[in-house]
């Protein structure tokens, strides 16, 4: 079993060639952290002057934010087209039990052994922007060990591979909008933007919501972590209530006694644009069974 | 208007390859069943280059126009239709899709597939649409396309090909640079895009 997941792994991630290559804009010049920290401070401190004068806080990353070297060339230089989210654009997808099994939500049970790690609990809730329940939907996960490595052949990072932990798992929401996957607390993991360039630990999501123009994938991450200001993907996000909104809180509720820490993490979608019946807002999405 | 802030994406990073993938994910019917075709196109930089990591969503109504509300998608039964689909780009910065022509879903509406697209480096996802080529009156009438000047809105029609089959690049910067869509229309977006260096083009500033 565990050889056939990671055979499966490795055969798919031949679609991804290498992981961060080095910065192409000046390839003579090795970056530092003290650089890209300049290059950071210098877009909040604009960030801030600009809120000083009135401007409304930003909610998204910004797509432009060169201190992330691989975004340069991979960023819409036009503006967004507004456009009114026209009929297949006002539905989603439809998932249920028989695309996701109960177990893929626990990512210590997919081996013949325990991870190694820090076991922990990761629960919340996926709402829309009314504070709708999003119910029926799919969550998918992926993560890197408690060392910080990714099963992904062109991840270089000389940490160990865990050979009873694939990182990766699926849920479908409940009723209430409900999920919660069992797992590991990943590591940090180095990268190559710059110069002693270390990602913080982080969980990546991927939700679908009631309209597929709520369609996200982003990061979790965990709370007081000390790379928060050095990271560029973190930082890309440039107000501080914004990225807030990606870090879990630690929830002694959850947390299950001689088992695993809790940690909580609510997904608020953009908001919706279709009206609602009072079935759909409530719960019978999704599901044919 | 939404009264909750919305949680930030991020991109989706350099190791989605062995989670986001699933067996048939971008086979919405099976290749040569009646009435498959294939859509494939390539995605590219702002340099030109292609790109070898970005994975693309598509999302769609069946060939009679109908919006599909069934589950199936990651375990498909090779039977039922459910309208979306997850395709990696290879190496070479090329995808494929086997799905079906899109009908319109309204009487004389244009056609088209709504699209995700991700990639390392991308910050946030972006969506964006393709359009079926055929019915130009259709084209014409589009709300988003006749909103669109025309080096634009080529950009989001699709090529046919003499197989039947659909071709479609994404640039995701550059001079044809494909139009990708905000649906927020409260502004929140239009932070998202570049404003720190480089003064990009804005099109559509009041």
């Amino acid at each position: 079993m565990p050889q056939e997941q990671t055979a499966q792994a490795l055969e798919s991630e031949e679609l991804v060639p290498a992981a961060e290559p080095h910065a192409a804009h000046d390839s003579k010049k090795v970056e530092t952290q003290a650089d890209l920290s300049a290059e950071i401070k210098g877009i909040g401190d604009r960030y801030a002057e600009a809120l000083k004068n009135g401007k409304g806080p930003e909610t998204m990353p910004r797509l432009d934010y060169s201190p992330y070297r691989s975004s340069i060339l991979r960023h819409p230089t036009k503006s967004l087209h507004h456009a009114d989210p026209e009929t297949i654009e006002l539905y989603s997808p439809a998932f249920g039990h028989q695309d996701v099994h109960a177990l893929e939500s626990d990512l210590t049970i997919q081996h013949n052994g325990e991870p190694q790690g820090e076991r922990i609990i990761v629960a919340g809730r996926v709402l829309d922007g009314d504070g709708r329940p999003v119910a029926g939907q799919l969550v998918e996960i992926w993560q890197a060990n408690a060392s910080g490595r990714y099963i992904h052949k062109r991840d270089q990072h000389p940490a160990p591979l865990d050979p009873n932990f694939t990182g990766v798992g699926r849920c479908i929401t409940g009723d209430d909008g409900s999920y919660s996957f069992t797992t590991i607390k990943p590591g940090a993991y180095p990268w190559k933007n710059h110069l002693n360039a270390w990602r913080p630990a982080h969980i990546h999501f991927s939700m679908f919501g009631s309209e597929f123009t709520q369609r996200i994938v982003t990061q979790m991450y965990f709370p007081g972590d000390q790379l928060f200001p050095l990271d560029p993907i973190y930082q890309s996000i440039v107000d501080q209530d914004a990225r807030d909104r990606l870090v879990a809180q630690y929830d002694h509720e959850l947390t299950s006694p001689e088992w695993a820490l809790g940690y909580k993490w609510d997904i608020i979608l953009t908001g919706s644009k279709r009206t609602w019946t009072e079935n759909e807002a409530y719960g019978d999405a999704g599901d044919e069974e | 208007m939404s009264k909750l802030a919305p949680t930030p994406g991020q991109t989706v990073g350099p190791f989605y390859g062995y989670a986001l993938p699933f067996n048939k994910d971008n086979e919405l019917l099976a290749p040569g069943s009646p009435g498959s075709i294939r859509l494939q196109g390539t995605v590219y930089d702002g340099a030109g280059n292609t790109i070898p990591d970005a994975i693309l969503e598509i999302w769609q109504p069946d060939s009679e126009g109908n919006i599909v509300q069934r589950t199936g998608s990651l375990v498909r039964d090779g039977y039922t239709f459910t309208g979306w689909g997850r395709g990696s780009v290879g190496n070479s910065g090329v995808y494929t899709f086997t799905t079906v022509n899109p009908g319109p879903t309204a009487p004389g509406a244009a056609a088209f597939i709504s699209v995700a697209v991700f990639a390392r480096g991308l910050m946030n996802r972006l969506f964006t649409r393709v359009y079926l080529p055929e019915n130009e009156e259709a084209l014409a009438n589009d709300p988003l396309l006749s909103s669109l000047d025309p080096e634009r809105r080529k950009t989001l029609i699709a090529r046919r090909d003499a197989d039947g089959g659909l071709t479609w690049d994404i640039r995701l910067q550059g001079g044809d640079e494909t139009v990708f869509l905000d649906f927020q229309q409260d502004g929140s977006l239009d932070n998202s895009v570049g404003n720190n260096a480089g003064n990009p083009v804005r099109e559509n500033q009041a």
